[in-house]
């Protein structure tokens, strides 16, 4: 009981450390200490706290960087929690929505939606994350039914079916850029956008669009969380504890998908958060789904944020999609996980 | 023995167009040990897995307390009816107790935790199967006897009346299979609980169970208590190879199958 509250003690305060950090660096940096009196002054009863910043630093705060850290946030959670859910449905560590094509999958979807004119209205953005959905859920699908061999899943087959896929996907998703657009303007940097992953630039609308899906699919997820942990013992053994592992296994699906879908939707492919998350939280707080999942979502969070800051910071006044940063640190680990269990046959 | 418990009627299983399950009739009766023999690929898993629902049967029924075991609930069946299936290694650290924890599923709704009831469960489980002191080592830390008791474990926290086993004793020394055994007896006597045990070792099915199902080629060769099927002659055709038949000391059956080059017996 002691450890675990200081499981979550320090998840939160990662969060908001994070959080302070990426409201203050950037290309007009504000002090920490200035940012955090600024956003408790907005709390009732807290305004004598106003450090009276010029009404440029609030724009950058509330209307720039704020909105930016939200979706980071949420991107983050949704990675990780869907990360989650993938290695148990598919009984096996390895599996992550960008690993097997998933997140190319939604990506897909997402750029055909935006290159068929779905705009970037409020109505339009609602057309982009259910063409994701419809992406990823075709992807996870084909690799899922690809894959099983006899009741499991070999993380060779299921690795090498998921790089097939994410390149089909990938190349698919390009390639609709590249030919979909105004000829005289065919725009490379969309298709980096999309295949790189940022969130750069976005704004509360953005946020708005993805809080729903994110927040209603990661709920249910949570409610799955004794189901996830009987089905990552096997199907058969699912089935011998009552659970309707076919039907369970169709729930999970949607929910993986919608929540990788959410994602990428307004982020693009925001690589190995949904891998390096849910082993990091695995072995702080165990594999029981019902504590693995809510600590997988905060250092999700805490993890794009930070990767964002990173990704405007190290290079400014340029800006670095914060997908390199989160692949320049996910690829070596999965790397290293795959050179750990090279006791397993592939 | 009462009436049955778990029943398979006129039963044929397979897999696309093969079959392995070609007509079985089947009782398991309430309080019964009965054990099912029989050589490797004659079927034996492929029938408890038709027998748990988790294999629909091509044609034929299995019934739980006489319903058709398709039309009953998941999490109904599984507080009816243990199984424990071959051992295989979960993918996942959980601890011993979680393993065993994860038996309380079908007594639990979706966001509902476990109640003193189920931690009363759990702890006699793990007591019953001796790994109380394993509690907080990860499974994948074990060997293959104590994940096989871990499992048995988990199967007596679900508290069903009835339990399917599939070669339980496969990974156990002598002495924890005499152990399991002896566990399987005390709940066959002590509780009532009907038991289905796939065994290989012979000797241990003849000593403990009250009836033994011969199984071959998908289909039921003979049924009766062990003194009555474990002849030499019917165990030699069963398996393929010549086998003496012995009482020890005490009375109970023993099996030696003769070897080729020792024995200087011919092959059936």
């Amino acid at each position: 009981m002691k450890r675990s509250g200081l499981v979550w003690l320090s998840l939160a305060l990662l969060l908001i450390v994070a959080a302070v950090l990426s409201l203050s660096l950037g290309a007009a940096p504000i002090d920490p200490m200035d940012v955090a009196l600024a956003l408790l002054s907005r709390l009732p009863g807290l305004s004598g706290l106003d450090p009276g910043l010029t009404s440029g630093q609030h724009v950058v705060i509330f209307e720039l960087r704020l909105p930016r850290l939200a979706l980071a946030l949420l991107v983050g959670a949704a990675l990780s929690v869907a990360g989650v859910v993938m290695q148990a449905f598919f009984q096996n560590p390895m599996a992550a929505p960008s690993i097997i094509g998933i997140s190319s999958g939604a990506s897909f979807g997402a750029t055909v939606a935006v290159v068929s004119g779905a705009g970037i209205g409020v109505a339009g953005l609602g057309a982009v994350p259910v063409a994701a959905f419809a992406g990823a859920l075709l992807a996870t699908a084909v690799v899922y039914l690809l894959s099983r061999r006899g009741g499991s899943t070999p993380v060779g087959v299921l690795l090498l079916t998921g790089v097939a896929m994410g390149s089909l996907m990938s190349a698919l998703a390009a390639l609709v850029l590249i030919t979909g657009q105004d000829p005289t303007r065919r725009d490379l940097d969309q298709v980096v956008y999309w295949m790189l992953g940022s969130v750069a630039g976005r704004t509360w609308t953005h946020v708005l669009v993805v809080l729903p899906y994110v927040a209603i699919a990661g709920g249910f997820t949570w409610a799955f969380g004794r189901d996830l942990n009987v089905l990552s013992l096997g199907d058969d053994t699912a089935h011998y504890l009552g659970l309707n592992v076919e039907q369970v296994r169709l729930m999970l699906l949607a929910l993986s998908s919608l929540l990788t879908a959410a994602a990428v939707a307004v982020s693009g492919v925001v690589g190995f958060v949904g891998l390096v998350v849910p082993h990091l939280m695995r072995i702080i707080v165990g594999p029981d789904h019902r504590t693995l999942l809510p600590a997988s979502a905060l250092a999700g969070a805490a993890l794009v944020v930070l990767a964002d800051v990173v990704a405007r910071t190290v290079a400014a006044p340029t800006e670095i999609p914060v997908g390199i940063i989160t692949s320049l640190l996910g690829a070596p680990f999965f790397l290293y996980l795959l050179h750990r269990r090279r006791e397993y046959a592939i | 023995m009462g009436k049955p418990v778990l029943a398979a009627r006129n039963l044929h299983c397979g897999y696309d167009d093969f079959a392995v399950i070609r007509g079985v009739d089947l009782d398991l009766l309430e309080g019964e040990f009965l054990g099912l023999i029989g050589p490797n690929g004659s079927g034996k898993t492929t029938l408890l897995r038709a027998l748990t629902g988790r294999l629909r049967p091509t044609s034929g029924d299995v019934l739980l307390d006489g319903r058709p075991i398709a039309q009953i609930p998941r999490r109904e069946v599984a507080r009816r009816l243990a199984v424990v299936p071959q051992i295989s290694s979960p993918p996942f650290e959980f601890t011993v107790r979680e393993i065993v924890a994860m038996g309380r599923s079908p007594h639990l709704g979706r966001l509902q935790a476990e109640g003193p009831q189920d931690q009363q469960a759990v702890e006699a489980a793990m007591a019953l199967t001796g790994i109380s002191g394993l509690s907080s080592r990860p499974v994948t830390e074990l060997s293959g006897g104590e994940y096989q008791r871990v499992v048995i474990a988990r199967a007596l926290a679900q508290e069903a009346p009835l339990m399917l086993l599939d070669e339980p004793a496969a990974h156990l020394d002598i002495g924890h299979q005499v152990e399991i055994f002896d566990l399987l007896l005390r709940l066959n006597r002590g509780e009532e609980r009907s038991i289905l045990c796939v065994s290989h070792d012979l000797n241990l099915a003849a000593r403990y169970c009250d009836r033994l199902i011969a199984v071959s080629d998908g289909a039921i060769t003979a049924a009766g208590t062990p003194s009555d099927i474990l002849t030499a002659e019917f165990v030699g055709s069963l398996y393929g190879c010549e086998v003496r038949v012995d009482a020890d000391p005490g009375g109970h059956i023993v099996v030696t199958p003769l070897s080729r080059e020792l024995d200087g017996v011919g092959a059936r």
